[in-house]
């Protein structure tokens, strides 16, 4: 039997798109056995003068519902997305790290400050994750992290956050879809916490609830959860006679 | 070759009046293909009508047992053979609904605080694991893996006479390089102002990978992606196995069986009709009922004194869990608090909800026919509970219900790795209650072992059977 990777084989310049999809019908023939199936796609992609560079989501799925090798091809590009992710962590936890706030310093010296500890951190909006903690874990001394806005902070990453439990003194999640109730528990090793923003967690199911629930877990903190809709929801309900 | 030729010709643009004509030549050279495939060995096709609901007659690898570890065993097979459909993977589950698998009935935590250092390996690797869970288990266009982990820790208490003990652990569990502290009485008090610490001189609390999570949400990632990666999967029970027996003598003039399975005959639910399936390699990961499919084997059912006469040391011992409502309790940051007494217990949602436990000792076992929940074993619990924590003084037990460990009465300790005189067997049981925390990690040892031959990333030859054999038994002290 033939190699069970066909598509390592085959060139995917643009022009040679339509050979490309025949020769990849003609191996999953050997694989998947429909070849009314073939007719169709081949006959598209030859009626396109020019083949686009990025291809329709929806004919995508349809194809990766009848082959496994294109099935293939779009876990591979997911995992590709996931190691670029990673990979962008450093530089993103390095680049903010770069531009933080230390008491006013325009920080392109900082490597002569080496020894100095950071104080705070505003990582908003990028795409740290667990990972990118590591950049941080060396200091000692933070008092504020702002990781708002962040796509991929999950519960992983607040309970790595007890590094910083003696002196981190503010804490802002807000807006980081990832987050759930797990994680807020794992916050109650941050004694040192003064100010905690969950703001607009779309995962907390019941956010007026778990606002009281972290005021009581930590008592000095004061907690701002806004962006949340608290009114009741009334239902009807017919009652037959 | 020949005839992929013939059908690509059949692809060429043609004049109207043709194309009836070469479509149904290619429907009968599609039909010719088939046929010619159906008739080469190794094909599932038979003459006879066929019980859609039977296994495959062939497969290369049969795990008996479709709870956590088995279908963890089963993902990490197809995740790390070379090409695709490389090992054909049956599954055999006993009871499609789930009702006394250990893995949905259990509470759910992880830890790391364990006095083993490979236990404490396979705890970190399965936390990592389910931190990536998403890269490994989700499948295309189907939503992504939640698996609700609670991030509280395990809190662990020790009286004067068990102090030593966990320090000792402290230090492995350090040197391992998880992320546990130790705690004074005063602080203790600080952290968890809502606990009783008479009796307590030290409490041991994990930072970091600790909690729990819902069993079935991880039973059924892995479950789905490894159909999804073409495992097959079975509804019914292996009643017997089919082997061939290779004697030879010992120097001393012993006779010595050696088995090799051909065939797991396994039985259709309600039903007499069975299906050998011819096997290369049997996984045992049976969990709680491990012992019976290994005595199927004939393991266990020789001589005294021989190795065919030790069986496998894995029975099921039944566990209660209660769920108890108490308005008062400790809040959001309640840890997994499990005492010296062997009482524990763990916030369960956000409604004032707990759910405790407790093992009970040796001469109390409760009898393991049956799951039902003996009430007035909470009995025992409640004292302990109310002492350790004043406002558990009123509560109310809203719910119980009880599952199997798979303990290990030799040393309480996973089995994990071959028979010696059953050549193609492999067990991954007997985790006495840590099945569901290890699996991920088990999972993957289990697939090294069978597909390279050996451990590569962590060795766990240290579960063995051969300690069993020479009874030279590895105790994990720190057993919940």
């Amino acid at each position: 039997m033939a190699s069970r990777f066909p598509i390592l084989c085959i060139c995917l310049s643009p022009f040679s798109l339509s050979m490309f999809c025949v020769s990849v019908c003609q191996l999953m023939q050997r694989s998947c056995r429909q070849v009314t199936l073939l007719a169709a796609p081949s006959r598209y992609w030859s009626s396109i003068p020019v083949a686009p560079p990025s291809l329709q989501p929806r004919l995508l799925l349809f194809l990766s519902q009848r082959f496994h090798d294109i099935e293939t091809i779009l876990s591979w590009s997911s995992w590709f997305k996931n190691r670029g992710l990673r990979q962008k962590n450093l530089f993103a936890g390095q680049s903010e790290w770069f531009r933080s706030d230390r008491r006013g310093k325009f920080n392109w010296d900082f490597m002569n400050h080496r020894d100095t500890s950071i104080e705070e951190v505003d990582v908003s909006n990028t795409l740290i994750n667990y990972t990118g903690l590591e950049n941080l874990v060396k200091q000692r001394g933070l008092c504020t992290l702002s990781v708002s806005g962040c796509a991929e902070v999950d519960d992983w990453f607040l309970s790595r956050l007890h590094i910083f439990q003696d002196t981190l003194e503010e804490l802002d999640i807000s807006n980081c879809p990832r987050i759930s109730v797990g994680g807020l528990a794992a916050l109650q090793k941050l004694r040192g916490l003064r100010r905690l923003d969950v703001s607009s967690l779309p995962r907390l199911q019941n956010p007026g609830l778990v606002a009281i629930l972290l005021e009581e877990m930590l008592p000095h903190c004061h907690v701002t959860a806004i962006g949340y809709d608290h009114s009741l929801i009334y239902s009807h309900t017919q009652t037959d006679g | 070759m020949i005839l992929s030729l013939l059908g690509r010709s059949a692809l060429r643009p043609n004049r109207n009046n043709n194309i009836f004509l070469n479509t149904d030549l290619e429907n009968q050279f599609k039909a010719f293909r088939e046929k010619a495939a159906d008739a080469m060995p190794g094909s599932d096709w038979t003459p006879f009508e066929k019980n859609r609901s039977l296994p495959p007659e062939r497969a290369d690898i049969v795990i008996v047992g479709g709870g956590v570890v088995g279908w963890s065993i089963a993902y990490w097979l197809k995740q790390k053979e070379m090409i695709r459909d490389g090992v054909r993977v049956l599954v055999v589950e006993r009871d499609p609904t789930y009702s006394q698998a250990s893995t949905v009935l259990s509470a759910g935590g992880i830890r790391q605080q364990f006095s083993l250092p490979e236990n404490i390996h396979l705890s970190m690797i399965s936390a990592d694991f389910m931190r990536n869970i998403n890269e490994h288990l989700s499948v295309l266009n189907e939503d992504p893996v939640d698996l609700q982990f609670n991030h509280s820790g395990y809190l662990f208490l020790a009286s004067e006479k068990v102090a030593h003990i966990m320090e000792e652990n402290y230090r492995t569990q350090r040197y391992a390089g998880a992320k546990v502290s130790l705690l004074s009485t005063t602080q203790l008090k600080e952290k968890c102002p809502w606990i009783n610490t008479d009796g307590v001189v030290l409490a041991s609390y994990g930072l970091e990978n600790e909690g729990w999570f819902d069993p079935w949400m991880l039973l059924n990632a892995f479950r789905r992606k490894a159909i999804s990666m073409g495992v097959y999967q079975c509804f019914g029970e292996v009643t017997g196995f089919r082997y061939t027996t290779n004697t030879m003598t010992t120097a001393e003039g012993d006779t010595v069986d050696f088995r090799r399975i051909k065939y797991a005959n396994v039985q259709m639910p309600n039903s007499l009709e069975y299906q050998p399936v011819e096997c290369a390699i049997v996984v045992n990961a049976a969990g709680a009922f491990s012992g019976k499919v290994a005595e199927m084997m004939g393991i266990g059912l020789g001589l005294k004194d021989t190795i065919a006469g030790i069986p496998l040391p894995v029975e099921p011992r039944k566990r209660f869990i209660y769920v108890v409502h108490c308005p008062n309790g400790p809040g959001l940051d309640t840890p997994f608090l499990v005492d010296y007494s062997g009482v524990y217990f763990r916030r369960e949602g956000l409604g004032g909800n707990y759910i405790a436990g407790m093992s009970p000792e040796e001469e109390e076992e409760p009898e393991t026919n049956n799951l039902e929940v003996d009430h007035q074993f909470f009995q025992k619990i409640w004292p302990h509970l109310a002492h350790r924590v004043p406002a558990f003084e009123c509560l109310k037990v809203t719910s119980a219900w009880a599952g199997f460990y798979d303990y290990n009465t030799f040393d309480q300790n996973g089995i994990v790795g071959m028979h010696p005189l059953v050549n193609n067997m492999f067990f991954a049981t007997g985790f006495s209650g840590h099945g569901l925390q290890h699996s991920p990690a088990v999972g993957r040892a289990m697939a090294e072992l069978i597909l390279d031959g050996g451990f590569k990333t962590l060795d766990l030859s240290a579960f063995s059977f051969k300690r069993i054999m020479t009874k030279e038994p590895m105790l994990e002290r720190n057993i919940v």
